[in-house]
């Protein structure tokens, strides 16, 4: 399955662990939360990148004494219209987690900008829709009026732009 | 009022493009009705029973001439000649075709108005008093405030999916006319001793199925933390709320199991964690915002109006409606004028373009070029001079704007009912109508004095039945409309929910059931005692015995 990543399609090279079951010995690897818990102490001591599929019901506090460890974090939008992973992402970021921040399940081109400007920075897009129409949907809106979100190049906060004298709120490095 | 700047108008520009986009990709089958209802939810436009519906918002109710004459020409192009204010101090128009709705929404973004999140689990139009700016009892204008979150709350990418959808409404007087109690959060300006104003924030009101009364959550809030302090309830909303059953699904089931105490706390922990550090944009923003907002250049006015008085003495019927479609301004000579959109026999809150227009004209004339949509679905012209109140309500007259039923029990809150709604279980339009016939004299009216009466055609209780003195809900039962009724609800400053009475009533006997209980109100009033007071201290039993002794 393609990934899309900076407005260009990139493969998937994590290998997906589940509950249980062996994990090989090298590379980089993804496991769910439950296990990143239970496992801890072998899998911070692991060769390779280390990451955690976190469900929607997840506190994002949870995670802390473990980011600063973890590469990669996937959040579920089990439909469209469940939008939890949006605030457990942004809290992500601004608990300073700087690594890859994964949007899967029913992620759709209209919410695109939205999960980029939360903090999102990898989709697991699947294949329904060509690469032309994630790209343009990634910068529908050219502004934003809210503060502290991430932003591509070409994208404004307004307040902020009003302003541009005044002390910033939150320094957000661009995503990915 | 306020003026969009360019970042404004190119990101309603921006919003109408992509709009467009969303549009043709549906009109060629590319994305399913499914993928683009949401879509085209979150642009205020509704599929109902006969048409599609467009929902424009109206923020915090207020409107300029310019705008005015824009939505009457939307009326007439894109419609049928007339819209439909509506309770949240929008305006829809109920028939609308697919196709046409970018061209409305370029037509809107001309003047400065847009149909952003009219819909959808998402924050909504945010609402205030009517009166705001002009009241007399006001301690600030709270629409600076109602702006600043129009902005914050515009496709914010973290809150355009909630559980479920969000209202919020702002007060700045201590009468409380924008309901903010039974909203989801509710915004109430204090002044304390030393004179500083913060904001009470109230959180978990709410009508629909599960009708509740809000907690505070903070008492006074600085302005400057407002944004950072909404974006930790958001959160903990978004985060926490129910998401298994839409009916359980709004703030104040959350508020109402978590309870207040853990609810705030939640918030509170949320609030400390966020890197807010400094508010200073957000302060100069509201500075700039309230800029826009600056009171009218109003004339030094001695109290008295000798033309206004004259007036009255040769014409009773212009005394009578000066009598109750008035409301106090803050300055000597003026006056606040409120339009009733409820002709005897009418439909509550709609408006043809050629009224449309001639309170365009009016506002334009004699108000300060400003108009302002109740949530009681009237139309106010806020700053008027006592001088000018004649030529007014003779201008009205030639409408059939000039019902002087402002407040009484002809001004009836209705939702459309079955008539227009795709949710409804029972028509409300035609209660509504039957009702305010069977008031149409004046001096009855005149005799029952303040009355809210609020007809909802279901259980979401859009025409906030719960909260009116006298409520009625319109329902199924077997393929029958009935209607049960409440008393004693109310949305003002001491908000409480009405009492179901008993057994519902036919449509055809709601109009006798609801003169049977203001007889009765007549028979035991002490002298002055609103039909609320008088229920608050008696209770619901002499109106039961009343209403079903003989059936």
């Amino acid at each position: 399955m393609p990934l899309l990543k900076n407005n260009t399609l990139i493969s998937d090279t994590w290998i997906h662990a589940g509950v249980d079951g062996e994990l090989p010995n090298a590379g980089d690897v993804i496991v769910p939360f439950v296990r990143l818990l239970k496992e801890w102490e072998s899998l911070s001591q692991r060769d390779g990148k280390l990451g955690v599929e976190l469900g929607n019901v997840d506190r994002a506090e949870a995670l802390s004494m473990f980011l600063p460890r973890l590469s990669a974090v996937i959040l579920p939008f089990p439909a469209f219209n469940d939008g939890r992973a949006y605030s457990i992402a942004r809290q992500l970021r601004e608990m300073g987690y700087r690594g890859e921040l994964r949007a899967t399940g029913n992620v759709l081109p209209d919410q695109l900008q939205l999960m980029l400007q939360v903090g999102f920075d990898t989709f697991d897009i699947g294949e329904r829709f060509p690469l032309s129409t994630w790209q343009q949907a990634s910068k529908q809106m050219s502004l934003a009026y809210q503060r502290g979100l991430f932003r591509r190049g070409s994208e404004a906060e307004i307040w902020t732009e009003r302003h541009t004298d005044a002390e910033p709120w939150l320094e957000q490095p661009h995503a990915g | 009022m306020y003026r969009y700047d360019e970042f404004d108008h190119q990101f309603v520009r921006d919003r109408t493009n992509q709009f467009r986009n969303q549009a043709d990709r549906r009109l060629k089958g590319e994305l399913t009705e499914e993928e683009f209802r949401p879509l085209r939810l979150m642009n205020g436009l509704y599929l109902q029973l006969h048409a599609y519906m467009l929902r424009v918002a109206i923020p915090y109710g207020t409107l300029s001439s310019r705008q005015m004459r824009q939505l009457a020409f939307i009326a007439d192009k894109w419609d049928k000649g007339y819209g439909h204010f509506t309770t949240r101090q929008n305006i829809q128009y109920n028939w609308i075709k697919l196709e046409d709705t970018a061209d409305i929404l370029d037509a809107l973004a001309e003047v400065e108005m847009h149909a952003i999140q009219t819909s959808g689990n998402c924050i909504r139009n945010v609402t205030t008093d009517h009166w705001a700016g002009a009241a007399a009892d006001e301690i600030a204008d709270p629409r600076p405030v109602g702006e600043l979150l129009r902005q914050w709350s515009s496709l914010h990418p973290e809150f355009s999916y909630l559980p479920r959808k969000f209202k919020i409404a702002v007060t700045g007087a201590p009468n409380d006319r924008a309901a903010v109690k039974v909203h989801d959060i509710g915004l109430r300006l204090h002044k304390n001793a030393e004179g500083a104003v913060g904001w009470e924030v109230i959180v978990g009101g709410g009508l629909g199925r599960t009708p509740m009364v809000g907690v505070t959550v903070r008492d006074f809030l600085p302005e400057h933390e407002l944004i950072g302090y909404l974006e930790a309830i958001m959160r903990v909303y978004n985060l926490y709320g129910r998401r298994d059953n839409k009916y359980k699904a709004r703030i104040k089931i959350l508020v109402h199991e978590l309870g207040a105490e853990k609810f705030k706390s939640e918030v509170e922990a949320e609030y400390a964690r966020r890197p807010h550090a400094s508010t200073e944009v957000e302060e100069r923003e509201l500075k700039r915002i309230a800029a826009y907002f600056a009171a009218p250049q109003l004339e030094k006015l001695p109290r008295w109006s000798a033309a206004f008085e004259e007036a009255k003495l040769k014409s009773p019927d212009f005394a009578r409606w000066a009598k109750n479609n008035l409301g106090p301004h803050h300055a000597d000579g003026y006056a606040i004028v409120n339009i009733s959109l409820k002709p005897d026999g009418g439909i509550p809150g709609d408006a043809t373009s050629d009224q449309m227009r001639v309170m365009a004209d009016l506002a334009e004339r004699y108000s300060f070029d400003e108009l302002r949509v109740s949530h009681a679905q009237n139309i106010v012209l806020p700053h008027v001079k006592k001088d000018d109140l004649f030529a007014i309500w003779q201008a009205l007259q030639g409408a059939d704007l000039a019902a002087a039923n402002y407040g009484l029990a002809g001004d009836i809150i209705a939702c459309p009912g079955l008539d227009y709604c795709a949710l409804a279980t029972a028509r409300s339009i035609p209660i509504s109508q039957s009702i305010s016939r069977k008031f149409a004299n004046s001096a009855r009216q005149d005799e029952i004095g303040k009355l809210k009466i609020n007809i909802s055609g279901c259980i979401n209780a859009c025409g906030h039945h719960h909260v009116g003195h006298i409520g009625i809900l319109g329902l199924d039962k077997k393929g029958e409309e009935y209607y049960q009724i409440t008393l004693g609800g109310s949305s003002a400053e001491n908000a409480s929910i009405g009492t179901i009475l008993g057994p519902g009533f036919a449509g055809h006997e709601v109009a006798d059931a609801i003169e049977t209980i203001l007889d009765t109100y007549l028979k035991l009033r002490e002298p002055d005692e609103e039909f609320l007071a008088a229920y608050r201290r008696v209770g619901p039993k002499p109106f039961k015995e009343a209403l079903y002794a003989t059936a």
